[in-house]
């Protein structure tokens, strides 16, 4: 539908609900991608992932390949995975270290850590009365318009103008501040490396999932069950410590449809939504009580109690990035096309808290985040039936109308009402951005 | 020659156990301290307190092999097959126990729906003899697929 490629998109969608367009027209992704995912703060990764000079990872930012790396000035930057001669991408690992400098494969063409050219293979005689010589800016490997790091998160955006990274996360960088806080030397740290999977839907059908407070219930159903046989028969072997995760899986099916109407959902402008209320609440087995001592050493006992009492279970950081702090984990959303989307789910560990805290989240992480899911495989079976079913010619519009109406507009924010947690409020509040970021 | 057969035997009927959808055969082959463990890489040297694919004791077994049979694991109603050949099977250490180890070849090709994907590795077998045959004490599975993002993700063990 390449005529909507300049459509009015904004009668695409209406507050209770969205054409099906936004999701399978390839035009209308290509633009999402530039007025999007091209312009706005994009999470690139974290720096622990790249700790030493010449260290690179690979980075998907919209439709562009990029490089982060690591500078002998300690920055890190962002550069266009791009040989200025020839676009040979320069380099092809997912991640490595590039030595003093990169140096294409192709032509021998070096440069820089910030992008800067080096040298030229024939600078004086084969460039001499062209166009070009060794100060040509469009020698230089492009850097991304701006790059930002907040508490080691590093992002960039493709845009030299735009809201700067703390006026556009707003109240979502509580996720990043929740994370780090919860470290009592106040830093996370990278444990390598993410895992990768691809969902065949659009990939705004993830980021909708994530703060979908009805679905655990549902569609994860078959494992909260199976979690619950298991840790029943554990508990009878009196090995409460041993069932904490099981509770964790469990929890999809024992926490009943009316009891996810507690969560609450708080909606920011640019997508950005907290979903509050955390299923583990405050243990007190003797793995987190020798924890929280740890933690009041290095905080007090105030701040300690001001830290492990935010009370976030997920923060959606639109348009790709979705951060479960209190469990250390952390989903990039990489739109590989209109149909295919790619997930990096990555772990960090808490520096200076005690090895059972980092193996309790690591076993949230291996359980609902692995290639091996419990939870997700349900998730994307759901996703590409989605996805799939919008082909069809049954209806033309996606609903959000869940709890329309109630929901409680605050000091420029969206709060679903008391005891309507599964209210549909972070889906109308993402394509209300999206609207405003696509006009 | 009879602990190579008798290995052997072993490898295929676990791959068997995997192709008929016979899961609670499947984990009985495990000790009761079993691990079947799959690592992100090559360059793991333990499944304990690391990312892992798969990294599971008989109860995580259990969980997963309860939430395939439950009717509702929405994502398992489609058509699903597996078919897995075993082969390169080398014994590699056997203790005076009888206890051995040994590493083989896998190669997994799976139908789901309409879509067919190939897995292939290599497993290493730690069995421990029982006056009943083998138990496994450890199976770790390196794919070489590992390191690739996934289309999709895995149900059920490779």
């Amino acid at each position: 539908m390449a005529s909507q490629r300049e459509a009015d998109l904004s009668k695409f969608v209406e507050p209770d609900r969205v054409r099906k367009e936004v999701y399978t027209d390839a035009a209308i992704f290509e633009r999402e991608m530039e007025r999007i995912h091209e312009t706005v703060w994009i999470y690139c990764g974290h720096e622990s992932q790249v700790p030493k000079a010449g260290d690179y990872c690979q980075v998907q930012i919209g439709r562009q390949p990029m490089i982060m790396v690591r500078g002998k000035d300690k920055k890190v930057n962002l550069l266009y995975n791009r040989c200025p001669h020839r676009d040979n991408m320069i380099v092809g690992d997912r991640k490595g270290n590039t030595g003093d400098q990169f140096r294409c494969s192709y032509h021998a063409w070096t440069f820089h850590h910030d992008g800067k050219l080096k040298n030229i293979p024939m600078m004086e005689s084969g460039y001499a009365g062209t166009r070009l010589n060794k100060d040509s800016p469009e020698l230089c490997v492009k850097k991304a318009a701006r790059v930002e790091s907040y508490r080691g998160f590093v992002f960039a955006s493709l845009a030299a103008s735009g809201p700067s990274l703390k006026d556009f996360l707003g109240e979502s960088i509580v996720a990043f501040d929740d994370m780090c806080d919860r470290a009592p030397e106040g830093e996370v740290e990278v444990v390598p490396n993410c895992f990768r999977v691809i969902q065949h839907s659009n990939w705004k059908f993830f980021m909708e999932n994530q703060i979908d407070a009805l679905h655990p219930s549902v569609t994860h159903q078959s494992t909260g069950r199976a979690a619950h046989e298991v840790e029943k028969i554990l508990a009878k072997k009196a090995k409460a410590g041993e069932a904490l995760s099981y509770h964790m899986l469990s929890a999809f099916a024992t926490v009943t449809i009316d009891k996810w109407d507690n969560f609450q959902t708080i909606n920011y402008p640019h997508g950005h939504c907290i979903l509050t209320g955390y299923m583990g609440l405050r243990p007190q087995d003797p793995d987190t009580l020798a924890y929280d001592k740890v933690m009041i050493k290095a905080y007090g006992k105030k701040r300690f109690e001001e830290i492990v009492g935010v009370n976030i279970h997920h923060v959606l950081v639109y348009p790709g990035l979705s951060v479960q702090s209190p469990l250390q984990q952390l989903r990039a959303v990489r739109p590989l096309g209109v149909d295919r989307t790619l997930t990096e789910i990555w772990h960090f560990r808490l520096k200076g808290a005690p090895e059972p805290i980092y193996r309790r989240s690591l076993a949230y992480y291996n359980l609902v985040n692995s290639p091996a899911t419990l939870i997700n495989a349900d998730d994307l079976e759901n996703f590409w039936k989605c996805h799939t079913g919008l082909s069809s010619d049954g209806g033309d519009w996606v609903s959000f109308a869940r709890h329309h109406g109630h929901d409680i507009e605050k000091d420029g924010h969206v709060e679903s009402a008391p005891n309507q947690g599964t209210s549909e409020a972070p889906m109308r509040n993402q394509m209300k951005a999206w609207a405003e970021f696509m006009r | 020659m009879k602990a190579q057969h008798d290995v052997e035997q072993f490898l295929y009927r676990q791959a068997e156990c995997l192709d008929t959808k016979n899961w609670q055969g499947w984990i009985d082959l495990f000790a009761a301290d079993g691990i079947y463990w799959m690592p992100p890489d090559a360059s793991y040297k333990t499944w304990d307190g690391q990312p892992a694919i798969f990294a599971e004791d008989k109860n995580l077994m259990t969980v997963r092999m309860l939430r395939v049979l439950h009717p509702d694991a929405w994502s398992q109603r489609p058509l699903w097959e597996t078919n897995h050949v075993v082969s390169n099977v080398v014994i590699r250490k056997v203790a005076k126990n009888g206890d051995i180890e040994v590493t083989s070849r896998f190669h997994m090709m799976e139908l789901r729906r309409d879509d067919v994907r190939h897995f292939a590795g290599s497993y290493f077998h730690k069995l421990k003899k029982t006056k009943k045959g083998y138990a496994i004490k450890l199976q770790r599975v390196d794919m070489t697929n590992a390191q690739a993002a996934y289309d999709y993700v895995l149900q059920v063990w490779v």
